[in-house]
């Protein structure tokens, strides 16, 4: 075993689980599998990257690569524009496609249905406006430095590991000791009952989108900074969100992390043994285990 | 004569999606059943029945020559004990656990078709599957019109045992279920059961679709099983009428005319660079119609006609 893999597999994990959060919030707040997250961190980068193009152009030092990372401080800042649009592509779709079915009393599966269709259309929107050919954050090359125990890692690595753990942490402080954080598990356990106790569940659905859209965009970005931004790459990290969502268990934020990080750390080892071309279906695997085993996931109460 | 042949040729390709359409129809129209990995059952289908029958190759196990009929029943039992594996899994779950597992086997299946080489062929696929009435191949009419009627059977039979099957009281359980379960469950009926059956059922259809097509153009390769097949397949049943096995078929002609037709515009209107960008518009297109009729119509074309025995005559679906 390489024990290279560790690193290789807490960094995607980091993606995989930041991606994942988004995905357990809408399950359990909203009630259905959101099949167009995997394209709101495929749209995330694309927005980060039109962000950052513009800011290069009103100030050109923006770009230039701060020590020891690969991209310079225009990057964060385009984070942000990414994240706000993000979100408002959210809430938008939220506004004219599920807030409509919802408010119509459909059926869960026909919200299902419905973001399965808008999944296809925004994916190839995307391919359509920056065609199929991979785009980059940042063209400097960046050299691995060594940690020990055979292990090397770039600095933006150990800046996206790091970055993820201080984000899940904030939110996970947020969901569990504010307001707004009770009101959202209180939608999730009942939404009538906590309409009825005077909770503004319309805001606990606007929240909801906007902690998942943002994280979205920020695995987006992260996964864009580290291997390179596709209209796909959204898509096929869709059945590795939904296994990290259903392994941590639905609803729980921890969960999902936790999820991700197992996820990507079972892949980089276990690509080691098959071979890269099965990445794919390695977290298929492990979502068909955890359905026999232990549905409710790991952090799950109820029966699922 | 050109246009006519071609024609036969479209008409063809879109009665192999009728029987997809078809066999969703039983899953998602009848009994509710969510399945996101439609083109993971047809592939497999196509796979089985021409790993059976073609002729021997050199780089690849399997090529056992088998008469083509064989090879469709192997597609009709190899989608339905994969349907069944995948429905033992899930139907006990929320509904939305089936769509992310059939999403899963979808994904797994195409890493198979591409990736074992020795069983597929890899990225290149097989080629030499026998197609029916070869005989006739040198007279492009004949051999265009007598597919056409062939596969227009295999649609009429399927059309026939589904109708059968709906006004049964198998499928009146089936309908029973997917309105109030607990209602049908106090009557005595397992819904785990009849979803598992209708599950099955559905996949050994669409497995039977992906055989026909596979044999009418005589080569498969991984790519023709991509999610969009998937997406297709939905746009054909919601636009055509879910639950009426008429507006699946309806669905499915009209749908693959729009792909055509906007296929052919966007080959028309764009330079030949930018078609592959262009094409992406055609998947936009669907996946908005999709969603407008899922707000506007989601009863689709042809709405369900609601029936409750044969004896009592129809009434239309009220709502």
């Amino acid at each position: 075993m390489n024990p290279q893999a560790i690193i290789d597999g807490l960094v995607s994990g980091s993606t995989i689980g930041l991606g994942a959060i988004g995905l357990t919030l809408t399950y359990s707040i909203l009630r259905f599998a959101n099949f167009t997250h995997g394209d709101f961190l495929a749209w995330g980068a694309y927005l980060t990257l039109t962000v950052a193009g513009v800011l290069g152009g009103l100030a050109a030092g923006l770009g230039a690569p701060v020590y020891p990372f690969s991209f310079g401080w225009g990057l964060p800042l385009a984070i942000l524009g990414g994240v706000v649009l993000t979100v408002a592509l959210a809430l938008g779709l939220d506004r004219i496609l599920f807030g409509r079915l919802r408010a119509r009393g459909a059926d869960t599966i026909i919200i299902v249905m419905a973001s399965f269709g808008a999944s296809m259309a925004l994916r190839s929107l995307l391919e359509f406006i920056f065609t199929a050919k991979p785009a980059y954050f940042t063209k400097a090359l960046q050299i691995a430095k060594p940690l020990g125990l055979g292990m090397r890692a770039t600095p933006d690595q150990l800046l996206v590991i790091g970055l993820t753990l201080v984000l899940v942490l904030a939110l996970h402080l947020v969901v569990t000791h504010s307001a707004t954080g009770r009101a959202m598990r209180a939608v999730s356990e009942n939404p009538g009952l906590a309409g009825v106790y005077g909770i503004d569940v319309g805001k606990v659905v606007r929240v909801t989108w906007i902690i998942g859209a943002g994280m979205a965009c920020i695995a987006g970005v992260m996964a864009g900074l580290l291997v390179q931004i596709r209209p796909y790459m959204g898509f096929d990290l869709l059945l590795p969100l939904f296994a990290a969502a259903i392994l941590g268990g639905i609803g729980s934020i921890p969960g999902a992390m936790l999820g991700g990080l197992i996820i990507g750390l079972v892949e980089a080892f276990a690509v080691q043994i098959v071979g890269a071309e099965w990445r794919a279906a390695i977290s298929f695997v492990i979502l068909v285990l955890v359905l026999m085993l232990r549905p409710q996931g790991i952090f799950g109460q109820r029966g699922a | 004569m050109e246009l006519v042949a071609y024609a036969a040729f479209f008409l063809t390709m879109a009665m192999t999606y009728a029987i997809i359409s078809l066999g969703l129809n039983v899953q998602w129209g009848q009994t509710g059943l969510f399945n996101v990995g439609i083109a993971g059952f047809v592939g497999l289908g196509a796979y089985v029945s021409a790993a059976l029958t073609t002729p021997d190759a050199a780089e690849r196990i399997g090529g056992f020559g088998l008469p083509i009929a064989v090879g469709w029943l192997a597609a009709v039992v190899a989608g339905g004990v994969l349907a069944l594996g995948v429905g033992l899994l899930t139907l006990r779950m929320r509904s939305d656990y089936l769509a992310i597992t059939t999403f899963g086997i979808a994904v797994a299946l195409q890493l198979v078709f591409q990736n074992v080489e020795s069983l597929t062929g890899g990225a290149f696929g097989m080629a030499f599957i026998p197609r029916p009435f070869a005989g006739l191949q040198g007279q492009a009419f004949a051999f265009n019109m007598v597919n056409l009627a062939l596969t227009a059977a295999v649609v009429g039979a399927v059309y026939l045992l589904l109708e059968h099957l709906l006004r049964s009281p198998w499928g009146r359980a089936l309908r029973a279920v997917r309105e109030d379960e607990i209602a049908a469950q106090a009557l005595g009926k397992n819904p785990v059961l009849l979803r598992l059956q209708a599950f099955a059922l559905g996949g050994a259809i669409m497995a039977l679709a992906g055989a026909v097509q596979a044999h009418f153009i005589g080569f498969i390769a991984p790519g023709n099983y991509l999610p969009m097949m998937t997406f297709q397949v939905w746009a054909m049943l919601i636009v055509g009428g879910s639950g009426n096995n008429r507006g699946a078929i309806l669905g499915a002609v009209l749908v693959w005319a729009i792909w055509a037709l906007s296929g052919a515009l966007i080959s028309e209107i764009f330079p030949a660079g930018q078609q592959a960008r262009a094409a992406s518009l055609q998947i936009v297109v669907i996946g908005v119609m999709l969603c407008v009729i899922l707000l506007w119509r989601p009863q689709g074309i042809l709405p369900e006609v609601r029936s409750v025995s044969r004896h009592l005559g129809r009434r239309t679906k009220d709502t």
